[in-house]
């Protein structure tokens, strides 16, 4: 199979995040990157896919910050090729940046290979003006199925399993050329001691094509801003034995004990 | 004018679905202020006899799409791009649910409208409709407007009332035909939930478990702590997708909705995925070391500490007071 992996690095929410100056943006500074759960488990996917059908694993991705060492965590995992789109990219968002990968993925072919399958996350963190997967696909002319968890070669396709409400799922079969976006992979995504990593770093070199974006967002942020406290819980604080005394004592009031 | 508002209505076996209602209620909300009529666009095979509780629409639109009872997202967009030609509306109203999900991307392409995802609240300033969602896992909100009047907001599940969207009054329905080619993606059928040992909408008590329990191994202590408070245990996403817990125990989008009399969620940040899930609970109690968690913002009390040194006192405790 000739399997295209696209990964994007979001912040890390763990970390505190806040809002720059402009009161438009998350301020950089604190800001730290991680690869999105779902790039995560998009790649293991591809991964999974090569290993049980054979093929190559493509991986490609926008420059972004704290992005190499996500990409060489893809080589240390089975990634055959990595490549990085450089350029102007701060601001672009999914239909800019799906533009800037359907033209990288037309120059791999055009048509697509017919085996070709994109693997992509269901959906990021920060996709406020929509998905990249369906754009993407739309521009390729192939088909697109999002919030999958399963995947399985079928014929001239493949037969992939998509999430609905209430633990509800449906199957659904298409043609290759196909995008997809990847909710969940059939296996947790692997883990690479960061050994592995940094012999990657020595070993392999990330392939940089230069891009320049046309389209500007569509979407224009007025304002950007945390939730206000109002609403918010009422705090028990004190030790582990102080606040157990108290939460005993809220649940036996409520009966709930 | 043009000026309207197409809602899609979302259903599934030939239900409608909470969220149309939610859109529904704060569509009308919005077309009152406008003045613009509110329309509901219900598409599929059989769409025609899907219209129960339609009512607060001024016109129910219902296209019959050939083949698959679950059409592909580029289907139903394309059905829609149709609609908003013919039927003269500006905005339309997409669930941010699993089966919607691609068909706000692929209108707004096509059609050349903004798309707005993760809306959280909906308001009118001059005339001109502003979505406030939420990104970054529910910790940062943003204010988007629409300044032209026209474009695509994807509405979270939850964000409002479903009663006050359902009505009773019969709508106008209006069988409308528009041409779309035949997509090829085929549905093949439902793979039902599987059950559980457990079904945890039906508990009175349930100790949820996020990223923060750190190993498979720590989620016995959560299990005990369930135990004692006479109660199940289930999960969010994360700690499904490493399998340490069945599907049947996953809370949220794609999970369970539950309304226990005590929801315990314990290292769960409250991402709005899972937030739409477990946000009816009669008590909840959140212990996150995350000040700053959304998770906060929905809960009772808050606990902010690791749950690894609050939850095996806690056990003990409620263990010594029941005993």
């Amino acid at each position: 199979m000739n399997l295209f992996v696209l990964l994007k690095t979001v912040p890390d929410t763990v970390e505190e995040l806040s809002v720059a100056a402009d009161g438009k943006s998350l301020d950089a500074e604190w800001l730290r990157f991680k690869l999105g759960d779902a790039d995560e488990h998009a790649l293991e996917q591809a991964l999974l896919l090569k290993e049980k059908h054979g093929g190559k694993v493509t991986v490609v991705a926008m420059d972004a910050p704290e992005l190499d060492e996500a990409l060489f965590m893809a080589y240390a995992k089975g990634a055959d090729r990595v490549a990085k789109l450089t350029g102007e990219l701060a601001g672009v968002q999914s239909l800019a940046s799906a533009r800037l990968f359907a033209a990288f993925l037309k120059q791999q072919g055009d048509p697509l290979p017919a085996d070709t399958l994109v693997l992509v996350r269901s959906q990021a963190i920060d996709d406020l003006e929509g998905e990249i997967g369906p754009f993407l696909a739309d521009l390729l002319g192939v088909p697109y199925i999002g919030v999958v968890t399963g995947v399985v070669p079928e014929g001239a396709g493949v037969k992939v399993t998509k999430e609905f409400a209430g633990g509800l799922r449906g199957e659904f079969s298409l043609p290759m050329p196909a995008v997809l976006g990847i909710q969940s992979a059939e296996k947790p995504p692997r883990y690479v001691p960061i050994a592995k990593v940094r012999a990657a770093m020595k070993s392999s070199t990330l392939e940089t094509v230069d891009v320049t974006p046309e389209a500007p967002a569509r979407v224009e942020v007025e304002k950007l801003y945390k939730p206000e406290a109002a609403g918010r819980a009422e705090m028990i604080e004190g030790s582990p034995e102080e606040v157990a005394d108290r939460l005993v004592e809220l649940l036996a009031n409520q009966s709930l004990i | 004018m043009a000026n309207g508002i197409l809602i899609l209505a979302e259903h599934l076996k030939g239900e409608v679905a909470d969220i149309t209602y939610e859109m529904l209620g704060a569509g009308r909300a919005l077309a009152d202020e406008l003045k613009a009529p509110l329309h509901v666009a219900v598409i599929g095979p059989g769409a025609g006899a899907v219209t129960k509780g339609l009512g607060l629409a001024d016109a129910v639109f219902t296209v019959d799409t050939p083949g698959a009872e679950v059409p592909a997202a580029s289907t139903v967009a394309a059905v829609l791009q149709g609609l908003l030609a013919q039927k003269q509306d500006a905005l339309v109203m997409v669930g941010w649910t699993n089966l919607a999900m691609g068909v706000g991307s692929v209108l707004s392409a096509r059609a050349d409208l903004p798309f707005v995802n993760f809306g959280k609240a909906l308001r009118v300033e001059g005339g001109a409709v502003t979505v406030t969602s939420q990104l970054f896992g529910g910790k940062i909100l943003s204010d988007v407007r629409l300044a032209d009047g026209r474009g695509i907001i994807g509405v979270s599940a939850g964000a409002f009332p479903a009663d006050a969207g359902r009505s009773d009054k019969a709508p106008t329905v209006e069988a409308v035909a528009v041409a779309v080619e035949a997509p090829p993606i085929q549905f093949v059928r439902f793979l039902e939930p599987e059950a559980g040992d457990v079904d945890i909408t039906k508990q009175n008590v349930l100790v949820a478990v996020g990223r923060g329990i750190q190993t498979q191994d720590n989620i016995s202590l959560a299990e005990e702590l369930a135990e004692a408070l006479g109660g199940a245990v289930c999960g969010s996403r994360p700690v499904v997708d490493q399998g340490w817990m069945p599907m049947s125990r996953q809370v949220g989008k794609s999970g369970m909705t539950v309304k226990p009399r005590l929801y315990l969620a314990l290292g769960i940040s409250g991402a709005p995925e899972h937030v739409e899930g477990m946000q009816n609970s009669q008590t909840i109690v959140a212990v996150n070391t995350d000040a700053n968690a959304p998770i906060f913002d929905v809960a009772r009390y808050g606990v902010c500490q690791d749950v690894l040194d609050l939850v095996p006192v806690l056990t003990e405790k409620i263990k010594a007071r029941k005993g």
